[in-house]
């Protein structure tokens, strides 16, 4: 499911059978559903108000309200297919880049609306930054991966500042140590968790606000993934993460609120330890007690 | 059951026998290679044994058709390579500077920015471009081009030959331009979606991706796929045969007449031939260098592309 | 984290605002360049086309002249009439028309108004039908390429190039008169190759084409086929299928110049195949479309999913009853489209025809794979060096002649490929 995304889509190679699937399920605003648990917060970075999403006709998010803290790690879970990615994908506009995509509704971030025409998706993504499910290092030296972004963005004026933020990055990432010395060797080269935290490290180098990560793990191993988990916690106090995970371990491990999406809903957000311990709505009690998923 | 053993065997026998029918057809383009290979190479063993290898590689003058000393017997004239291949080169390279931006940017608007619509109208109109038979461009560019450059060089105060590289090389790269972008766009196509959504999850550009991280990762993939382009306008014939001149200039003027490989062989072997003098045999000897380039040309992109392909597998 | 870095106190934000109105300017750039370059390879496509059309139409009709033709039956003796003297009867018709004209020059120019065509003309219908000899009737014959031009207005009206002020003079009254006309260009269709521009036709470098084609198709798609169901269903993966693969590769990228030394060195100067024939020329175009049909063929082949292979094998049919029965037919549609591709591509291939002499002037029509024939793309090549103007025209439509079969040859390969595009 998720890899479709990754794919080149254009509008006709849409399945407009599948679309019909999907709004037949009850996704109509008769019987919309209501989020439970907490959604709402007093103070937040990020606020979501009746997000709805469609690809072509086919709508994939439903109405979603959300507000996301400063400096908290949010997980979200559910289903494959429940649009996880794609609400994530909202948050730095990710989705301007597939044709077929419509996004509705109000993003405010630090209570800028994102979805304003004139906004600039440029400073934008430079705000909020993504890490994707599988890595997708550049093919070019570690070096020129982390400077990417920074170069681009003409952060640095000289090469010291720019190799500056290149070590920072690579320290933070917690990659420092495995590749100091070849700094010039491809990136391709890396292993996968390697690959994964060189991703991470070329996203902070651009010094965001918020990062987005769509299932950061799913393509690594265990101790790889454990890696990956020890560095979203450290980066926390530094940033506001969204991560999407199939894994309701790491979700209960790394963060503090957790979403449950279903089938373009958004179910029930509560704090992490509440929602796999005590969850309220039914589905989401289904879902982690692992009757469907 | 008697006769259906005998059948069982008669069918095995000629299962057989279209076993080896259909090698024979794969084994044709093999044999091609070789009456290729033996063709050009036989003859040009004789025009090695008239004329040393050395003077044709390093020979700086070429003039088949004018005898150098009048008791010379069988040789006819200078067959110094050098001034041939050079023009070859330079209008290959005219052509290349053509193509090879025309070409590319035309693959980069149409897979990265054009809407759908408008791919499904221009790429095939490009396509069109690449099926016209070459004596097509060659009458376009004699007649058509040739006068008009004459003109405005004329106008310029340039003096311009009537058959000049600049011309063939012009109209060549017209012809290469389709080559170029269908090859481009089938590499960049294959550049993983991953490495764009990378990009412009940090704030770049479309721009930006394409020309830092798109065309980076598909270089290889276009590099081979100038060098089969090279490859193509090296040995191009009709538009040089009817465009460029005859007679071997060493230059490094666009404006002036130059001559290529393809050109000497025709004007060599079209017309009254007397075999076995120097002149026809040259006619092999240059086919065989022009085949030994392109097939070198071919080999090097072939690889590069095969080691691409597998690298985004 | 609007937080500062390095020594600047400007925050990041600042930074690459900054900065944003100089890559957009940089992105618009980049994306015009882009248009640029599509517009630019489309105008080149108008320009040919435009060109070859705009030279070309004018030669699809042709110029001729009413004359009072008096089937003198002194000069049109019945036991002789093969080697009359036809010309001898556009003369007098010609002076009849224009009484006033006196001395040799002046004659000799009224006479070069009509085409040596005319006589041919008159002969063919005299041996046709006896019963002309003794009539006067009024004949439209065909003009000289020249004042076709001038019509045309290809020619400047003025006295002094290409025609004298009598002649314009000449002109002018047959104008007037109504003894002018344009017609279609029938004998373009009808006549092969000439001298004089305006009898010159294709039809026999057609024929030529036609006769290399067809031996072209009728070797090359069996052969190819056959090459490339051995190298899928019966060859092992191994050395010598790599072997046959790059072989197969270079092969259709070697230029085509070089199979017509390889036509010339093994088919004419080693296997003594007559020179200039269809023959050679179908079997160098063959050897030289092979690798494409190859390639393409075996792309269809393996289109066809492997599940109708199993099925048919699964019904205990041998290898062989499965790829002819099965396999085949399947791929039969994508294969037919890469041969027709090749086709196309043959059908405009002149250089290596160049090497096998089909490059002779040649006026009958060929008939046979033995005859010295040219073809359709040679005999353009042929015009074009004419210096006659008029062939100039000639050879542009001849190209859009060509031009039309190839988009016919292509249009259907799409045909076919959409109408038996499979989805499995
Ligand atoms: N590019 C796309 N075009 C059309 N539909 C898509 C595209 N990406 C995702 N979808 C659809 O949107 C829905 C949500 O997908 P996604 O957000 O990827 O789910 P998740 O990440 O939760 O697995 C799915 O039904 C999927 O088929
Ligand atoms: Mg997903």
């Amino acid at each position: 499911m998720c890899t479709t995304m990754k794919k080149r889509l254009d509008c006709n190679s849409l399945n407009p059978g599948a679309a019909s699937a999907v709004s037949d399920e009850g996704l109509n605003d008769s019987n919309r559903c209501q989020t439970v648990g907490e959604p709402l917060l007093e103070n937040p970075r990020i606020s979501c108000r009746e997000i709805d999403v469609f690809y072509g006709k086919k709508q994939a998010i439903n109405s979603v309200s959300l507000d996301i803290g400063h400096n908290e790690v949010i997980a979200m879970i559910g289903p494959s297919g429940c649009g996880k990615s794609t609400f994530l994908r909202c948050i730095n506009r990710m989705n301007d880049t597939i044709d077929s995509c419509r996004v509705s509704g109000s993003i405010l971030l630090d209570g800028q609306d994102i979805n304003r025409p004139d906004l600039d998706v440029v400073l934008l993504r430079a705000r909020v930054g993504m890490v994707f499910q599988k890595p997708n290092p550049f093919p070019k030296s570690i070096r020129e991966n982390v400077a990417y972004g920074p170069k681009i963005h003409g952060l640095a004026r000289n090469k010291a500042e720019l190799e500056e933020i290149v070590t920072t990055s690579l320290q933070r990432a917690g990659l420092w140590d495995e590749v100091k010395d070849r700094l010039d060797e491809p990136g391709t080269g890396l292993s996968g968790g390697q690959q994964q935290r060189l991703c991470i490290a070329r996203t902070i180098a651009v010094s965001p606000e918020v990062i987005l990560m769509d299932e950061p793990c799913s393509a690594l191993d265990p101790i790889a993934t454990a890696k990956i988990e020890d560095l979203i916690t450290e980066l926390r106090d530094k940033f506001t993460i969204i991560i999407v995970t199939h894994s309701m371990q790491q979700a209960s491990r790394i963060s503090q609120r957790t979403a449950y999406f279903h089938l373009g809903d958004l179910v029930e957000v509560s704090s992490t330890s509440q929602l796999f311990t005590n969850p309220k709505h039914k589905l989401t009690e289904d879902y982690i007690t692992g009757r469907f998923g | 059951m008697n006769r259906i053993r005998y059948s069982r065997r008669t069918h095995k026998q000629i299962e057989y026998v279209v076993k080896c029918l259909l090698l024979a057809c794969a084994l044709v383009a093999v044999l091609t290679t070789v009456g290729i290979v033996l063709s050009v190479v036989f003859e040009s063993l004789h025009f090695f044994a008239k004329i040393p290898l050395k003077d044709f590689l390093f020979g700086l003058k070429w003039s088949p058709q004018t005898a150098i000393r009048a008791d010379q017997v069988g040789s006819s004239g200078a067959f110094g390579v050098v001034p041939v291949f050079t023009g070859t080169l330079m209008i290959a390279l005219i052509a290349m500077l053509v193509s090879v931006p025309i070409g590319l940017m035309s693959a980069i608007f149409l897979a990265e920015y054009a809407s759908s619509k408008v791919r499904t109208v221009v790429k095939p109109l490009l396509e069109i471009l690449a099926g016209i038979p070459t004596v097509v461009y060659g009458f376009f560019a004699a007649l058509t081009v040739a006068p008009m450059i004459r003109d405005l060089g004329n106008s310029l105060g340039l003096e311009v030959s009537s058959e000049s590289a600049l011309v063939a090389g012009l109209v060549m790269g017209v012809m290469i331009i389709p080559f170029i972008s269908s090859i481009t766009d089938d590499v960049i196509n294959a550049v993983p979606q991953a490495l764009r959504e990378g990009s412009y999850g940090l704030g770049a550009t479309r721009s930006e991706t394409i020309r830092k991280v798109v065309l980076p990762a598909a270089l290889p993939g276009i590099a081979s796929g100038i060098l089969l382009a090279v490859s193509r306008a090296v040995g191009e014939t009709m538009i040089v045969v009817m465009a460029a001149g005859l007679s071997a200039n060493l230059t490094a003027n666009p404006l002036a007449a130059v001559t290529t490989v393809t050109v000497q062989i025709v004007t060599l072997l079209v017309g009254d031939q007397e075999f076995d003098s120097a002149k026809t045999l040259a006619a092999f000897a240059l086919g065989l260098l022009l085949f030994i380039v392109t097939l070198l040309l071919n080999i090097i992109a072939l690889q590069t592309v095969k080691k691409y392909r597998e690298q985004y597998d | 984290m609007t937080k500062s870095m390095g020594s600047d106190s400007s925050t990041v934000i600042e930074r690459v605002e900054r900065g944003l109105s100089r890559r957009y300017r940089a992105e618009k750039r980049f994306r015009l360049i882009g248009v640029g370059a599509i517009i630019l390879s489309l105008f080149f496509l108008v320009i040919l086309f435009g060109d070859i059309l705009i030279k070309g139409l004018p030669a699809f009709s042709q110029t001729q002249i009413k004359i009072t033709i008096f089937f003198d039956p002194e000069r049109l003796p019945l036991d002789k009439l093969e080697s009359a003297d036809f010309e001898a009867l556009v003369k007098s018709g010609l002076r009849s028309m224009f009484p006033q004209v006196r001395g040799r020059r002046s004659k000799r120019a009224l006479y070069k108004l009509v085409s040596s065509g005319a006589a041919y003309e008159l002969r063919k219908r005299v041996l046709h039908n006896h019963d002309l000899i003794g009539k006067t009737k009024d004949l439209w014959l065909i003009a000289d390429d020249e004042l076709d031009l001038l019509l045309k207005g290809d020619i400047a009206r003025v006295p002094g190039g290409r025609f004298n002020q009598q002649q314009l003079d000449w002109i002018e009254k047959l104008e007037r008169d109504g003894n002018l006309r344009q017609r279609f260009n029938l004998n373009f269709f009808t006549s092969g190759d000439s001298r004089d521009p305006e009898l010159a036709g294709v039809l026999g470098s057609l024929s030529g084409t036609v006769l290399t084609l067809m031996l072209t198709f009728l070797l090359s798609f069996p052969i190819g086929i056959g090459a490339a169901v051995y190298l899928e269903e019966f060859l092992k993966k191994g050395r010598f299928s790599d072997f046959l693969e790059v072989n197969i590769n270079n092969l259709a990228a070697v230029p085509s110049i070089i199979f017509g030394l390889l036509g010339l060195g093994v088919f004419i100067n080693f296997c003594g195949l007559p020179r200039s024939a269809p023959l050679v020329g179908g079997l160098v175009l063959t050897l030289m479309t092979l690798p494409t049909i190859i390639i393409s063929s075996r792309a269809a082949i393996k289109a066809v999913p492997p599940s109708v292979r199993e099925a048919a094998l699964g019904l205990g049919a041998s290898r062989m009853q499965t790829v002819f029965h099965h396999v085949i037919p399947l791929a039969m549609p994508g294969m037919l489209t890469g041969a027709i591709i090749g086709m196309a591509r043959a059908l405009g291939e002149t250089a290596p025809l160049l090497m096998i002499g089909m490059v002779a002037f040649i006026v009958d029509i060929p008939k046979s794979f033995n005859a010295a024939a040219t073809v359709l793309p040679v005999q353009i090549y042929l015009w074009a060096d004419s210096p006659e103007r008029a062939f100039q025209a000639r050879t542009s439509a001849a190209i859009i002649i060509l031009l039309f079969f190839l988009i016919l040859m292509n249009a259907s390969a799409v045909y076919l490929r959409r109408k038996f595009e499979r989805r499995w």
